[in-house]
């Protein structure tokens, strides 16, 4: 935990806590004067370096069932237990302290600089101040903040995803292992959203803990999700699965209206080009004699090559009456390169490319632009049906896992009753 | 879920394939160059602004400083009869004006004693029930008319200085103790929640966080009583308390016009001073985070 990071020296992104477990038993929050629950018998278990995702409309309980893990608000009953320590009934100050908790809208003190906000929880914790100055430094780093230009400034002089991210980086200041996110990124436009979320899966990918984080916005579940939990009232779990699972299997119907229509399309968002077949295509590059450019384009299958730039990048897409119709002059001929994907972008940015290119293909680049083949309508296709298929078999495995884990669940529900 | 790019991978002709090749600042969002400068509200601070202004340090002083030249040209000149010169002999003046500023200190020393902590308490959670009721009482003290409420304490606590000051503080508790319940009530309550939860105990949250964040409010209400303060203590003196309010009535009494407009114009310059100098302590206490234009 984080004391044996605290008794270290400085660097710690090098040795960082990753995740630790958390498991939750038959949480129940009952408000007084209400009759029913507000969140009633939620039992999970969340693996360490996982990223879960509760998922549900407003008002379901996801946010209560949340602050019962830092125990922001108490359980009525149930435990809940970090690491291997049951800390249902320890100070939850010092609980408190070992986890990250970032909210909607930042919650940032306007009156401490970015600095002192990020440097809280490590002075509470008794950081020495050499120490915690250089972790303000290497946390604004982190989140992609210059420390010189940022240090010193006040909130209100920040911009809502740069407050964001600095809520983020206070989270993290004191290295838990563990860290609860409210609709962290519910109050900024969609492009800084979209931004913060890639961010967030940077930082995951360095650091590996544990992140519980609430949203209502099932695109963004899928997206940072590994498991996610749609919730429905009460708090109860109405599917607790990976997002491919979700998507391709709901349980029910709610899970299925949550899910929302096109969930074909946005399985799209789930695989990459990397697990497609990338086809070859006849290239030329600039510097090629013309004569050799249309020998290829009389004699290969293709009534297309693609040419490329000095560095290998594509450049115009050559059809065989181009070169004719530009009377021999490579500079007017043929049609420039408009969108390229590379192999790490999703199926569904690749449909995207293929469907506004004129000739329904999109050529695949690697780090540097360099070409290495393309992906077209076909292939797309082809691989979007496998994949459904492979989802539908592994959907029919688990509608068997589900339905024994319901008669067992009933037999259990019934025996209870009888016992009591 | 498998994404090794930082940034959104699909991007468009001969723009760099990742957040490494941009330039600083630049980010690769869905394809599109994205610019961090274009989401700062304000260039860095260049030298923060200034919080005391020459204008705010001279202008009153000066004012004050030349009304009370003027008392004292017209006070000099003036034909004084025995009377008059008994009221005024010696250093009684100097002496009526220190027995008001203690009057006006001591009284809002208590106040604050009383009005902030209070206000404190009534904003917890076990208390604020009782908020409204604690109020009404406060505000029941500033209803009643001041010499009144003197004459009853008189009554039952005699005469003297505490009987004085004992009103005054009645009379200046509700400013103070409704702005600090309203600064704290203002607080943002996901700022409170964000505080308990990052770790901070109900006493640091309150410290660190409710307190610095309701201070413009509670200095407003405190500059309120200070003010009403220097007011009330020309009443004193018909508890016995001395301060300017001798030399008011006193005037009235002996129908000496000098006496009377003496003892007015240093209550004036005293509220003015006091507003002043609360004004200054309010600017210095102010976190900066919570300046306009920060």
């Amino acid at each position: 935990m984080s004391e044996t990071v605290a008794a270290t020296e400085p660097e710690p992104a090098a040795h960082a806590t990753s995740g630790a477990t958390i498991q939750l038993e038959d949480l129940t929050k009952i408000y007084p004067g209400t009759p029913s629950p507000a969140v009633d018998n939620v039992s999970m278990d969340i693996k360490a370096g996982e990223t879960v995702i509760f998922v549900g409309p407003s008002g379901c309980g996801k946010s209560t069932t949340l602050k019962m893990i830092n125990r922001l608000i108490e359980p009525s009953s149930g435990r809940i237990r970090i690491g291997d320590e049951d800390v249902t009934d320890i100070d939850p100050v010092k609980l408190r302290r070992k986890i990250g908790y970032a909210i909607q809208s930042s919650g940032l003190f306007p009156h401490m600089t970015v600095a002192e906000n990020i440097a809280l929880v490590p002075k509470m914790v008794g950081w020495s101040k050499s120490k915690v100055k250089d972790r303000v430094e290497e946390m604004l780093d982190l989140v992609g903040l210059d420390p010189r230009e940022f240090h010193g400034r006040y909130p209100r002089a920040l911009s809502g995803g740069q407050q964001q991210r600095v809520g983020v980086a206070r989270a993290l200041a004191a290295d838990p292992p563990v860290l609860l996110m409210d609709e962290p990124f519910g109050a900024v436009d969609p492009i800084t959203r979209d931004h913060l979320q890639d961010e967030l899966i940077r930082l995951q990918h360095e650091l590996h803990k544990t992140i519980v984080f609430v949203t209502h916005d099932f695109d963004e579940a899928i997206k940072l999700g590994d498991r996610i939990a749609v919730l429905r009232e009460h708090s109860h779990i109405a599917q607790f699965d990976t997002p491919e699972a979700i998507l391709t299997n709901p349980t029910d119907d709610f899970v299925s209206g949550f899910v929302g229509a096109g969930a074909a399309l946005k399985r799209l968002n789930l695989t990459r080009v990397r697990d497609v077949e990338i086809a070859e295509f006849p290239t030329v590059t600039v510097d090629d004699p013309l004569q050799s450019i249309f020998n290829k384009l009389r004699s290969g299958p293709h009534n297309e090559l693609l040419m490329l730039d000095r560095r290998n990048r594509p450049y115009k897409w050559l059809r065989r009456g181009d070169l004719m119709r530009a009377r021999g002059s490579l500079a007017r001929a043929g049609q420039l390169v408009h969108d390229t994907v590379t192999r790490d972008a999703t199926l569904h940015d690749a449909l995207e490319a293929v469907l506004t290119d004129s000739g329904g293909r999109v050529a695949v680049t690697g780090r540097r632009g360099e070409f290495i083949g393309v992906v077209d309508m076909q292939t797309l296709m082809n691989s979007v049906h496998e994949l459904l298929e492979a989802d539908r078999l592994t959907a029919i495995e688990h509608q068997h896992d589900l339905e024994e884990l319901r008669t067992h669940q009933t037999v259990q529900e019934l025996e209870g009753g009888a016992g009591a | 879920m498998s994404n090794d790019s930082p940034s959104g991978p699909r991007s468009p002709r001969n723009a760099p394939a990742s957040d490494r090749d941009r330039p600083p600042g630049e980010h690769d969002v869905k394809g599109l160059a994205f610019h961090d400068e274009e989401e700062e509200p304000s260039p860095p601070p260049a030298g923060r602004p200034r919080r005391f202004t020459w204008r705010k340090l001279v202008v009153v002083p000066a004012a004050l400083a030349v009304v009370l030249v003027i008392t004292y040209v017209w006070i000099t000149n003036v034909e004084l009869d025995s009377i008059a010169e008994n009221s005024l002999a010696g250093d009684t003046v100097q002496l009526r004006w220190w027995q008001h500023v203690r009057l006006t200190a001591i009284s809002t020393f208590w106040v604050l004693i009383i009005a902030i902590p209070l206000g404190i308490a009534l904003t917890r959670r076990g208390l604020s029930k009782a908020a409204p009721v604690v109020t009404a009482i406060a505000n029941i003290g500033q209803a009643t008319p001041a010499i009144g409420l003197l004459a009853l304490l008189v009554i039952w606590l005699g005469i003297g200085p505490s009987t004085a000051i004992t009103g005054m503080v009645i009379y200046a508790v509700l400013p103070v103790l409704s702005n600090t319940v309203a600064g704290l009530k203002a607080i943002e309550p996901t700022l409170v929640e964000a505080s308990r939860g990052i770790g901070m105990s109900a006493m640091g949250t309150l410290r660190k966080v409710e307190l610095p964040l309701a201070v413009p409010l509670i200095l407003a209400g405190v500059r309120t009583a200070l003010v009403l303060n220097v007011g009330t203590a020309t009443l004193a003196t018909f508890g016995g308390g001395g301060g300017l309010g001798d030399l008011i009535t006193s005037g009235i009494q002996t129908q000496r016009m000098p006496v009377l407009v003496l003892g007015s114009v240093l209550t004036v310059v005293l509220a003015l001073l006091v507003d002043w100098l609360a004004s200054l302590v309010e600017v210095a206490l102010t976190p900066r985070g919570l300046e306009v234009g920060q």
